[in-house]
């Protein structure tokens, strides 16, 4: 018999609506910093959202349902894989003249694929600062709950 | 040449990011690249002395992105940055040497390393900059990356000290915001060069109260930053308690670099000081001088005295760059590098004897110099140099400040800075004879010298101790330490010779 | 005097937030304190750019070109935000270690380093 996992995190009502809901939390994020260089918003807003996508997720399901899917190692490695992912695209930049000069294609203005380098790096901080705020929140919530 | 100005931030955020992707795999991994980057910035700082004597104006400038320049940011280094630079690069590589064998006892070396790499990315930044937001978004990676440091082995000391430094430091950093906020308002541009044109330009009748305003604030903001003495309340306990690598970098460049120098370089380049402003500086000096000396003269915990003579050699720097004469500009200048070397010295050494024996109370050391024969060595050169015995270095950069002195007819001054050079003597005289010749109370069997890769770099510190002096030999002066003292005496003239070269 | 108005609410804030810092004696209360201090001055940073009648910077496809407000120091404060995340994050997880070892939050009990 399948054992249901009914006595941790919250009730019923908020388990459904949560599952229908956080993937359009975690889109809404996506959009914001794909959109970075068209509407306000761009790198720091979208991995905030995208942060907050996870949080609820262990708010909702309690963090052991969460961790076994999603470890603090994990999302330390998605957060270091941002960050050089940052620095070679400046690099990419020195190599082919100036620190960060803009060498992608610049396409038809107000497109979603345009303006050169402004979306890959908006992409590499919302890797960043999303996972990195979820790794210290997890790196603290598993401390205290070492020393009960 | 001008393409490996950058190299100075990308080879160490590299070092930082590509530790923490993969440090954690493998221990020789992380020893390996940040020694190798380490060694790398040293090297580049060296040959950027050599080309910089060549190039037009002494100044070499760099474009970030390709942008023109009251538009993008610029990369400029002087003679004055060349100066910090090499002190930075060459204490950080000595430090990543030390580590290697000093923090076996701590865990998870990886995020230890990565964190130092940021450091050195953050104090690089901040020297080699034109702009100034560039200039507190480096402080502040710096100063971040110290706060953890500082709290790294989270004992209960630590931890507390490291609290209080946090608090302290954001205070600091947001009167320094406060300050960027008000200079954009009044000039509209955030390039230095352009700021420091703009300004001699405007006609304006406030402007006289305006710049004596923001002066203030900003000898506040970076004076909570290199505890000068009415905010020198978190250095004691930070440099007590943080693992001896990082107190050796903290007190020896990190203060220097987000303290004095970004003071010295926004005060005297960019608004041009005026008399009242420099006696400011010269009364905070004599300030922290005398109360440094007096309160370290009875503490018994060796990295507590230790941090208090820091207080005070500051106030020698302050006191010389105060005076604003050529010779006592040399004299503050050449004294900010010495003090970096042996301080950085006595630091290692400190926590040399307390990766021994454990502890770090002076009544309990004794009778080293038997069974720890190079770390005794490095010590008495350590504390020679900053009694001020000749022929080490300490001896001829305040000897200089004090003639500044009497020169600048500021008797007082001078009979003060002899005075704390005389408690300084006996301070250190009592550190070397409970410390390490004298008898002790506690009996020590089994201890032996430090490993290699501890000694190596006491070492080096100490040949540079014992040969700096030469550079004051008037051919080797005029290549190097007269170049330096002309940036900071020709004042906002660096604006102009930044814009030819845009 | 109108006019004065939203600088004169910086200010009160940076006040407040300084108050906070000095006086109270529980460590989560100097934390929400400094964070009061970073708000007054992004605040501060937004401000400075303002121009009478003009509109948001974004510009799009159908947009007419008119006078905008100063886009720089929004760049600015959204830096000046990410490090006060930082600052704060750093804060709260030193906190936490520092209740675990001492068993309190009242500063005036955590004074192992005198003198």
């Amino acid at each position: 018999m399948k054992e249901k996992n009914n006595n941790s995190g919250m009730t019923l009502i908020v388990k459904t609506i949560t599952r229908l809901t956080v993937g359009i939390i975690m889109l809404y994020g996506l959009y914001i910093t794909f959109h970075g260089h068209l509407t306000p918003g761009g790198g720091f807003a979208g991995g905030v959202i995208l942060a907050l996508s996870f949080i609820h997720l262990i708010l909702v399901f309690g963090k052991d349902f969460v961790i076994k899917k999603f470890s603090e190692k994990i999302a330390c490695v998605f957060e270091s894989i941002g960050a050089v992912l940052f620095l070679t695209i400046a690099v990419s930049g020195f190599l082919a003249g100036y620190f960060f000069i803009n060498i992608y294609g610049k396409g038809i203005p107000f497109n979603l694929f345009s303006a050169g380098i402004i979306l890959p790096c908006n992409l590499s901080i919302m890797l960043i600062v999303g996972f990195g705020l979820f790794c210290a929140f997890l790196t603290l919530l598993l401390f205290i709950s070492s020393k009960e | 040449m001008n393409n490996i100005i950058p190299l100075f931030v990308i080879l160490p955020l590299a070092g930082a990011f590509l530790n923490s992707l993969l440090g954690r795999f493998s221990k020789l991994f992380s020893d390996i690249l940040s020694n190798i980057v380490c060694i790398l910035t040293t090297f580049f700082s060296f040959v950027i002395l050599f080309n910089l004597n060549l190039s037009p104006n002494n100044i070499l400038t760099y474009r970030v992105g390709g942008w023109v320049a009251p538009i993008g940011i610029m990369l400029v280094v002087d003679h004055l940055s060349v100066l910090m630079l090499l002190t930075v690069n060459l204490v950080a590589l000595c430090c990543c040497i030390y580590s290697i064998s000093y923090m076996e006892k701590y865990t998870d070396k990886w995020k230890y390393y990565a964190l130092f790499m940021l450091m050195l990315a953050g104090m690089n930044g901040v020297i080699i900059t034109g702009d100034i937001f560039n200039m507190y978004v480096f402080l502040e990676i710096a100063a971040i990356a110290s706060y953890a440091l500082v709290a790294f082995g989270c004992e209960s000391e630590e931890l507390e000290a490291s609290f209080k430094y946090l608090v302290l430091g954001s205070v600091a950093s947001a009167i320094i915001l406060l300050s960027i906020a008000l200079i954009y308002s009044y000039v509209s541009s955030l390039n230095l060069a352009d700021i420091s044109l703009t300004l001699s330009n405007m006609v304006d009748v406030n402007k006289v109260y305006f710049i004596k305003f923001i002066s203030l604030l900003l000898i506040v903001g970076f004076g909570v930053k290199s505890a000068l003495v009415p905010f020198h309340s978190w250095l004691p306990d930070a440099h007590q308690s943080a693992p001896a690598p990082i107190s050796a970098m903290s007190s020896g460049v990190l203060i220097k670099t987000l303290g004095i120098y970004a003071m010295v370089r926004i005060l005297f380049n960019i608004f041009g000081v005026g008399q009242k402003i420099l006696s400011i500086i010269v009364i905070l000096g004599l300030l922290s001088m005398f109360v440094g000396v007096i309160l370290a003269l009875y503490q018994w915990d060796y990295k507590r005295l230790l941090a208090y003579h820091s207080i005070s050699q500051f106030g020698y720097i302050i006191l010389g760059i105060g005076l604003a004469t050529p010779l006592g500009i040399l004299g503050g200048l050449f004294h900010l590098m010495n003090h970096s070397v042996f301080k950085s010295l006595l630091f290692l050494t400190s926590g040399a004897t307390e990766y021994t024996l454990g502890t770090r109370d002076l009544r309990k050391m004794g009778e080293l110099n038997k069974k720890m024969p190079l770390t005794t060595f490095s010590a008495l050169i350590g504390s020679m140099s900053i009694s001020g015995v000749p022929p080490f270095n300490g001896f001829w950069s305040k000897l200089i400040i004090i003639v500044a002195c009497i020169q600048a007819k500021q008797y007082f001054a001078g009979f003060i800075a002899t005075i704390v050079s005389f408690l300084t003597l006996s301070s250190f005289t009592k550190v070397l004879k409970y410390g390490f010749y004298g008898k002790s109370e506690v009996d020590h069997k089994n201890i032996k010298e430090v490993p290699g890769a501890m000694v190596v770099p006491m070492i080096i510190l100490s040949l540079c101790c014992i040969f700096m002096g030469l550079l004051l030999l008037p051919h080797i002066r005029q290549y190097f330490l007269d170049n330096v003292v002309n940036v900071l005496q020709q004042g906002t003239i660096y604006a102009t010779k930044v814009f030819e070269l845009r | 005097m109108n006019q004065y108005l939203p600088y004169i609410l910086c200010l009160i804030l940076f006040l407040i937030g300084l108050y906070a810092v000095l006086v109270k004696k529980n460590l989560i209360k100097i934390i929400i304190g400094l964070g009061i201090i970073d708000y007054s001055l992004n605040l501060f940073l937004v401000l400075v750019g303002y121009k009478k009648q003009s509109i948001f910077p974004i510009l799009s496809k159908d947009t007419q070109i008119q006078p905008m407000v100063d886009p720089l120091p929004q760049a600015l404060v959204l830096t000046a935000i990410v490090i006060g995340l930082a600052v704060t994050m750093l804060m709260v997880a030193i906190a936490i270690r520092l209740y675990e070892k001492y068993g309190t939050f009242d500063i005036t009990q955590i004074r192992k380093l005198k003198g």
